[in-house]
C-alpha cells in the first residue's frame, strides 16, 4: 500500500541526499538559502502528503498550522536574546498540533469537496486573525531579531545563525520526517488510514472508528507542517502573515502534484522543481519581461509536468527504475 | 424458539414518505439460517442496513442478545460481534486480496493506534486473515489485487472480509449474486459450513440455495413482513404463493 523505494530508487535518494548535503561547500551563501527553503517546504508537502496520499483527505488550509508555529517562534522570542530550541521548536509544533486538533475535530466530520471549503475557511479566518491582530504584528509580520540557540543549562550548542549548521539541521529534520511517517505508514495504525482513503464505508463496516483516525491523521500532519513553519521562520528571520495565505496551501498542494502522491518522498522532488523553477522563472537574463510574471510561467510548467508526468516526478522514477514496491505479502515473507 | 439472539420490535425505517421497512419485528434464534425473501423493493436491504447501523432506524427497536443496539453506529455493531457483507460487492479494490482481509482482521485488535510497531509483525491478524482467505478458498488469490479478481471472487472476498473479523453473527446480503452456477454453489456449501458455529441472516434471490440453506424463512412485501416460518410451511403458505410467489414452480 504505501510505495516503499525500491533499490534503484533508495539509490536515486541518496544521490539527491548527497548533492543536497553538498550545497553548503559550493560556498554561495544565496543558493544556501535556497536549498535551506526547499528542504523545509519538502518537510511542509510531506507533512500535507499524509492526509492527501494516505489518508484521503484533501486540505486546502495546511498553511495554517505551517504559519502559526512560524509565529511560534517569533512570539517565543525574546526581542534581544535567542530562544532556546528545546523550548520554541516543541512549543510550536505543540501549537501547531493543538490548533490542529480543534479543527480537525470538525473539519475531519465532512467529506470532498466540503472538507476542502471548510479547511480552507479554517485557515483563512486564521490568517485574518493574524493579519488584524496587533499582538502578531499585524499585516507587515514581525521579525525574530535574534535566531533560536539549541542551549542546555547556560552553555550555547549551536545556533540556527550558523547558516551551514541550520542548513544540516533542516536536512536532519527532513529525514527524520519521512522516516518517521513510513514508519507510521507501516503500522497498524497506517494501514487504518490507507484503508480509509481506500474505502471508508467498508472500513466502518468492518468496526473502525474511522472518525478518530482521520482526526490523527490530521493532527500528525498537522505537527509536521509546524516542523516546517518553525524552520521557515528562522530561515529570513521573519514571518508573515502570508505564511498561513492559501496560497501557501496551494503551492504545497501543487509540490504534491508535480512530486507525485502515493510516494511521500515525491514531495521532496516537488520542491526542488517548485522552488527550483520559480527561481529559474524569475531570472530575467533568460526570461527577460516576463520574468517579472513568473507565476504565468509557474502555471504552464505545472500544467505541462501534470499532463505529461501524470504520478509526478516520483511515479516516473519508480516506473523507470523497475517494479513497485514490496506489497505487504511480500514483505511478509521476507 | 429460544431466546432471540438478534430481534427487531416494530422497526421502521422512511426515506422522506415512503416507509422502505415498516414495522417490521422477526426474531432471529441462535445457531439458525433465517432467510429473509421478498421481491425487489421488499426493504430486504434496508433492513440489512438498520441491522448492520449503516442506516438509523427511524423508529423501532434493535436487540441483539438483549441489548439494544438501535442507532449504534455501524463501527460499533461490529465490535458487537455482528459482519456483514454487501450486495453491491464493497472492498478495498486498488489493495490486495489479502490486504483486504488484513485490515478486516486488524479490526479486531484492541486499538489501532498503534503508530511505531509494524502491522506486518501481528502474528494474530495475519492468522485471522489466512484463515478467512482459507474458508472461502482465497489463498491462491491472495497476492492479486481485487480489482483485478473475477466477479464471483470478489464476492468470495466480500465474505473473506466479514469472516476476518470473526463475528458471531452474520449478516448475508445475496453473497449469490451475480455468480456463476459453479461459484453459488459453492457459496452454497461454505455458508453450510459457517452455518454450524453461526448464527445467519440471509438475503438471497436464489430460491433454490435459499431453500437448501434456511432453517427459517421471513417473507417481506413492500417494507412488511408478510410471513414468518419454517421452509416447508412457506413453500405451501397459499398468501405467500399469491403476494409473491406467484404461479412459480420452482418451489413445487
Amino acid at each position: 500500500m504505501i510505495t516503499l523505494p525500491n533499490a534503484r530508487t533508495i539509490a536515486v535518494l541518496l544521490l539527491v541526499l548527497a548533492a543536497l548535503a553538498s550545497v553548503p561547500f559550493l560556498g554561495d551563501s544565496f543558493y544556501l538559502k535556497l536549498a535551506t527553503r526547499v528542504i523545509v517546504l519538502a518537510i511542509f508537502a510531506m507533512s500535507l502528503e499524509l492526509l492527501i496520499g494516505y489518508t484521503g483527505l484533501v486540505s486546502f488550509g495546511h498553511a495554517a498550522y505551517f504559519g502559526l508555529a512560524a509565529y511560534g517562534l517569533q512570539l517565543l522570542s525574546p526581542e534581544y536574546d535567542a530562544a532556546n530550541l528545546l523550548v520554541a521548536l516543541p512549543a510550536s509544533m505543540a501549537l501547531a498540533a493543538l490548533v490542529a486538533l480543534a479543527v480537525g475535530a470538525l473539519v475531519v466530520r465532512t467529506r470532498g469537496i466540503y472538507f476542502i471549503m471548510v479547511t480552507l475557511a479554517f485557515a483563512q479566518m486564521l490568517f485574518y486573525l493574524v493579519r488584524d491582530s496587533a499582538w502578531f504584528g499585524g499585516s507587515d509580520g514581525a521579525f525574530i531579531y535574534v535566531k533560536p540557540v539549541l542551549r542546555i543549562g547556560e552553555t550555547v550548542l549551536f545556533s540556527l545563525d550558523d547558516r551551514t549548521g541550520f542548513y544540516f539541521f533542516c536536512l536532519c529534520c527532513l529525514v527524520f520526517t519521512y522516516v518517521l511517517l513510513v514508519v507510521i505508514l507501516r503500522s497498524p495504525f497506517g494501514q487504518v488510514i490507507m484503508g480509509i482513503k481506500e474505502n471508508e464505508h467498508r472500513m466502518q463496516a468492518l468496526g473502525y472508528n474511522t472518525y478518530r483516525y482521520k482526526l490523527a491523521s490530521f493532527v500528525i500532519a498537522g505537527t509536521f507542517a509546524g516542523l516546517a513553519g518553525f524552520l521557515f521562520a528562522a530561515i529570513d528571520g521573519f514571518v508573515s502573515p502570508e505564511l498561513l495565505g492559501w496560497h501557501q496551501s496551494g503551492n504545497a498542494i501543487l509540490m504534491i502534484l508535480l512530486g507525485g502522491s502515493g510516494t511521500l518522498f515525491g514531495s521532496l522532488f516537488g520542491a526542488i522543481a517548485f522552488v527550483g523553477m520559480e527561481d529559474i522563472f524569475k531570472e530575467r537574463a533568460i526570461f527577460g519581461p516576463l520574468a517579472d510574471h513568473w507565476q504565468i510561467l509557474m502555471g504552464v510548467f505545472v500544467i505541462a509536468a501534470v499532463l505529461l508526468l501524470r504520478r509526478g516526478i516520483a511515479g516516473w522514477l519508480v516506473t523507470w527504475t523497475g517494479r513497485r514496491s514490496p506489497s505487504l505479502q511480500e514483505r511478509d515473507d521476507a | 424458539m429460544r431466546e432471540p439472539l438478534l430481534e427487531t420490535l416494530e422497526l421502521t425505517r422512511r426515506f422522506g414518505g415512503l416507509a422502505a421497512v415498516k414495522s417490521v419485528s422477526i426474531a432471529f434464534a441462535p445457531g439458525e439460517v433465517h432467510a429473509v425473501i421478498g421481491p425487489n423493493g421488499a426493504g430486504k436491504t434496508t433492513l440489512i442496513n438498520l441491522l448492520s447501523g449503516d442506516l438509523p432506524p427511524t423508529s423501532g427497536r434493535i436487540l441483539f442478545k438483549g441489548q439494544e443496539i438501535a442507532g449504534r453506529p455501524a463501527h460499533s455493531i461490529s465490535h458487537l460481534g455482528i459482519g456483514r457483507s454487501y450486495q453491491k460487492t464493497n472492498i478495498f479494490l486498488n489493495f490486495t486480496t489479502r490486504q483486504n482481509c488484513w485490515l478486516a482482521a486488524q479490526s479486531r485488535l484492541p486499538t489501532s493506534f498503534r503508530f511505531f510497531s509494524p502491522a506486518h509483525r501481528r502474528q494474530d491478524v495475519a492468522a485471522r486473515a489466512d484463515k478467512a482467505l482459507a474458508l472461502t478458498g482465497l489463498e491462491a488469490r491472495a497476492g492479486r489485487l481485487a480489482k483485478e479478481m473475477s466477479h464471483g471472487e470478489q464476492r468470495q472476498l466480500e465474505i473473506a472480509m466479514m469472516l476476518a473479523t470473526e463475528p458471531e453473527l452474520l449478516l448475508l446480503d445475496e453473497p449469490m449474486a451475480g455468480m456463476g452456477a459453479e461459484e453459488s454453489e459453492r457459496t452454497v456449501e461454505l455458508i453450510r459450513k459457517l452455518a454450524a458455529d453461526h448464527t445467519v441472516v440471509l438475503i438471497e434471490h436464489d430460491m433454490d440455495a435459499v431453500f437448501k440453506l434456511a432453517d427459517r424463512l421471513t417473507v417481506m412485501v413492500n417494507g412488511e413482513v408478510l410471513e414468518t416460518g419454517t421452509p416447508e410451511s412457506i413453500r405451501t403458505s397459499p398468501a405467500v404463493r399469491e403476494a409473491y410467489l406467484g404461479e412459480e414452480e420452482a418451489l413445487s
